[in-house]
């Protein structure tokens, strides 16, 4: 008997919800044996590394420029927005080596992978758009290396690395949604997929 | 403004970067660093045992 409760989207897209993604699976209580390694400490640290570039980031945004080239704290705080990146991009190559090297698209995880390499992509895209919004000397000698490359592509005519406020835009509000929605996927599908086990252990999955 | 707190910087960078050329590799120094740190991680990672796991491969819990 369908009534029409189970029809309605919201409880169609709720039973979708406990079905693929259970809280258990979500939050889990225990991890199998071989994750207890440091190589899968990389992807959390990449994780954390973002959080805190996104925080050093809004009080950048906070106060601007002028505070961040001029004063000492201000000058601390763009620091720790910088060696946050350093950590960011760091923890994420080696966590992209520890995944290769354990073949973790196995077993239907290729959209993981596939999130993983994507949201490198858009990464270094953000930072480029980064170095742009420094407002100093190195933006802009950046800025007129760069738009030589774009035009080169007619890429110039949609995304024009001299419009500083274009740059701004999309390393303070587009790029930063990408990536969060990026990641956000990543993460889940981790989690709906369970950790891959390992090569040698259970050779039937994957292939 | 300087931040004058009479440590410094742990190393001077107040000068323009130093490049190795080797054959086409062009790489600075300061990345060749980060690479050879990254290597050194991934490595690290693999062989330092974590704290917590107390059984050997191939034994069960
Ligand atoms: C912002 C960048 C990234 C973040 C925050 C991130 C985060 C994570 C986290 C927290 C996990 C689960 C824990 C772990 O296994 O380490 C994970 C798993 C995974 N990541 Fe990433 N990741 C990122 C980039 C990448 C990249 C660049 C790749 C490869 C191209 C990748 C491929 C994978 C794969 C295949 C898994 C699943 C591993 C499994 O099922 O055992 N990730 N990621």
């Amino acid at each position: 008997m369908s009534s029409t409760v189970d029809r309605q989207w919201t409880t169609r897209l709720r039973k979708r919800v406990e079905g693929t993604l259970p809280p258990e699976k979500l939050l889990p209580d225990t991890q199998p044996a071989y994750v207890a390694s440091w190589i899968y400490v990389f992807g959390v640290l990449t994780l954390v590394a973002m959080a805190e570039v996104i925080g050093t980031g809004v009080i950048l945004a906070i106060f601007g420029p002028q505070w961040w080239h001029v004063s000492s704290l201000g000058h601390f705080i763009n620091s720790l927005h910088l060696w946050g990146v350093e950590v960011f991009f760091f923890a994420m190559i080696v966590h992209l080596w520890g995944k290769f090297a354990m073949a973790a698209w196995r077993g239907g995880r290729s959209l993981t992978w596939v999130t993983g390499a994507v949201t490198f992509l858009a990464s270094i895209l953000t930072a480029f758009t980064g170095y742009l919004s420094q407002t100093n000397f190195d933006s802009q000698w950046i800025s007129t290396q760069a738009k030589d490359g774009i035009n080169s592509t007619g890429g110039g005519a949609i995304f024009n690395v001299l419009n500083f406020g274009q740059m701004l835009m999309w390393h303070i509000v587009l790029m930063p949604l990408v990536l969060v929605a990026l990641v956000g996927f990543h993460v889940i599908l981790v989690r709906i997929k369970g950790v891959v086990p390992p090569i040698v252990e259970n050779p039937e999955v994957g292939q | 403004m300087s931040l004058d707190w009479g440590l410094g910087a742990l190393i001077n960078l107040n000068h323009p970067g130093h490049y190795i050329h080797w054959h086409v590799i062009d790489v600075s120094v300061a990345n060749l660093a980060v690479m050879v740190l990254m290597v050194a991680a991934f490595v690290a990672a693999l062989f330092l045992p974590f704290p917590g796991r107390k059984h050997r491969r191939g034994e069960e819990e």
